[in-house]
């Protein structure tokens, strides 16, 4: 492999990447999603319109973020606003993509990020939903980046924080959820995921090179949907390496 | 409207518009001179048991001056809303939260916050009623329209609604259910801004995040700023006023009053420093000898400042890209 060598967590940021396309708009979560985004408007997508929950519209990511509300989030952007603006307009449909986190998510893609255990007297109080809720329920299509085992993908979450499609097909509908909207990927450390079309269900759509599908059928703590045309994603291009490493990471912040 | 499903938090306080009318209409609206110390500012408005929030998000445009002074001072069971994840962070430490209003409280990169896993673990903090971040802002927003509640298409379907203390209704309009949030009227509101003048006129540069609405939906409010204007600069430019002098009750000067988080265009956050909090804060007697070097052992802002030192400050200034 020598210089191609690289580590799972830049994987999983060339696959989020490779998501996201140009002149859409896409809101960016902490974390991975900020690192993506600057990759994708280095490499393929030079007008991604990233989209910050504090207020920052179409920034030009130079320096990498590490905060949802900093400056960085809205350098050389074209709007500064402010969250009841930004969430707005997630609700009247203008943002295509939202990129989500957790600690737990089940089949349907609902995603627990409040507590592990009763709520009242919980085993783990986590963070809560922040604006996960608000992107889940508010943009078109959602993108959850998780670490891949049966501790994080569970049969049931503890709590739904954020919802995927709920008990199934339909059920978003029935709650009062804009139509056409859920979950439509999952990129975790194994593999790239998404959502059959019919049942909600999770479906296998390529594994990460190295990786079995075996591997990513037992860290699942459900059952998984496998077609039978499974892919395998492409390994980090030199490109894709020398920006994550050289622009987006130099300080090795996350990376 | 029939009610289809109701959330089982708690609500701190039930909304009522024409009691908060009556507050506002007794607010001086005189332009009066408002400037005054963090310690005298504290203490004449907060209270044991207030209903408090801060704005903004994460390491940014903090009130951390003011809610280190919360600290010293020692208020009591106070009930907690908004989303300022260090100065939550910080009261929650000092043990101060009895009830929390929730949205996130993290931090951001660097995980989980120990000091809430501790206080809500235990009990300490006794109730705790949920929210996304969005429905936080709105249910302000709602208190800063003049109205009882604001419907919202957020948390429908989740325990976060279930959680929380929104109710769901079918729409009179559209058929379709839909989420409605209660207005949310804070005591005591804390919000750091980049100038002020002295009675109260406030501008903030860059991202606003909730200032607008949370201002609007407060009893009494606290302002502290980077700079004290003339009133004629604010005059000048008055489009860039967020929060004008009426909404205000206390100014208090707060060069760096944001730090160690950071006041874009001013000065960056300071990483080490920050650092240095969240490793403290892991455990509960490491988290009591940080407060007792940074809050317990320092008279006021001036001090803390003087103990941070003007290089290491200086440092942080804002690098323009």
């Amino acid at each position: 492999m020598g210089d191609l060598a690289y580590n799972p967590t830049e994987l999983m940021i060339c696959v989020a990447s490779r998501l996201m396309e140009d002149g859409t708009t896409a809101f960016i979560g902490t974390g991975i999603p900020m690192l993506a985004a600057m990759l994708a408007q280095r490499r393929h997508a030079p007008n991604l319109i990233t989209i910050f929950e504090f207020g920052g519209t179409g920034a030009i990511l130079t320096k990498l973020p590490r905060a949802v509300g900093e400056g960085r989030t809205f350098n050389r952007a074209v709007a500064a606003s402010g969250i009841c603006d930004i969430v707005e307009t997630a609700q009247r449909g203008f943002i295509e993509y939202g990129f989500l986190g957790g600690a737990q998510i089940d089949m349907y893609g609902n995603l627990n990020s409040t507590v592990i255990g009763p709520h009242d007297r919980p085993r783990a109080r986590l963070p809560g939903s922040g604006g996960a809720n608000d992107v889940g329920s508010n943009c078109w299509r959602t993108i959850a980046i998780m670490r891949h085992d049966q501790r994080r993908f569970v049969p049931k979450v503890d709590f739904i924080t954020t919802p995927g499609y709920l008990s199934g097909p339909g059920a978003r509908e029935r709650a009062g959820l804009a139509p056409g909207t859920g979950p439509y990927r999952v990129v975790s450390s194994l593999a790239l995921l998404g959502y059959d079309a019919e049942s909600k269900w999770m479906m296998l759509l390529a594994v990460h090179p190295g990786v079995t599908v075996q591997q990513v059928v037992e860290n699942t703590g459900f059952v998984l949907l496998i077609p039978p045309d499974v892919g395998e994603n492409a390994p980090p291009s030199a490109e894709e390496l020398r920006i994550l490493r050289e622009e987006v990471d130099p300080g090795r912040f996350y990376i | 409207m029939q009610v289809l499903e109701a959330g089982i938090g708690e609500l701190f306080q039930p909304p009522d518009p024409n009691a908060f009318r009556e507050w506002n209409r007794r607010k001086p609206k005189a332009l009066v001179e408002k400037v005054m110390s963090e310690q005298e500012a504290i203490r004449r408005f907060v209270f044991d048991g207030a209903y408090i929030g801060t704005e903004l998000y994460g390491t940014v445009r903090c009130p951390m001056s003011l809610a280190r002074e919360v600290v010293r001072q020692g208020f009591k069971d106070l009930r907690v809303a908004g989303q300022g994840v260090m100065e939550l962070d910080l009261w929650l430490a000092a043990g101060l939260v009895k009830k929390l209003d929730l949205t996130y409280i993290g931090l951001e990169v660097y995980g989980v916050s120990d000091a809430l896993r501790r206080e809500v673990e235990s009990g300490r903090v006794d109730s705790v009623t949920e929210w996304s971040n969005a429905s936080i802002a709105w249910r302000f927003k709602a208190a800063a329209m003049g109205v009882p509640f604001i419907p919202v298409r957020s948390m429908l379907g989740t325990d976060t609604l279930k959680y929380s203390a929104a109710k769901v209704v079918e729409c009179p309009f559209t058929g379709e259910k839909v989420c409605l949030l209660p207005a949310l009227v804070l005591d005591v509101g804390l919000i750091h801004v980049h100038r002020a003048d002295k009675y109260g006129n406030a501008q903030i540069d860059g991202i606003s995040g909730f200032a607008f609405e949370m201002a609007r939906a407060c009893k009494r409010l606290i302002v502290s700023a980077e700079e004290i204007v003339p009133e004629e600069e604010i005059r000048r430019r008055p489009h860039r006023t967020i929060i004008p002098y009426y909404l205000v009750d206390a100014v208090v000067h707060a060069p760096y009053g944001s730090y160690p988080g950071e006041m874009v265009y001013l000065y960056e956050r300071d990483e080490e420093m920050i650092k240095e909090w969240v490793e403290a804060f892991k455990e509960e007697q490491t988290a009591r000898a940080y407060l007792d070097r940074y809050v317990f052992g320092l008279r006021n802002h001036a001090e803390y400042l003087q103990l941070i030192g003007p290089e290491r400050l200086a440092a942080m200034r804002w690098q323009e890209e």
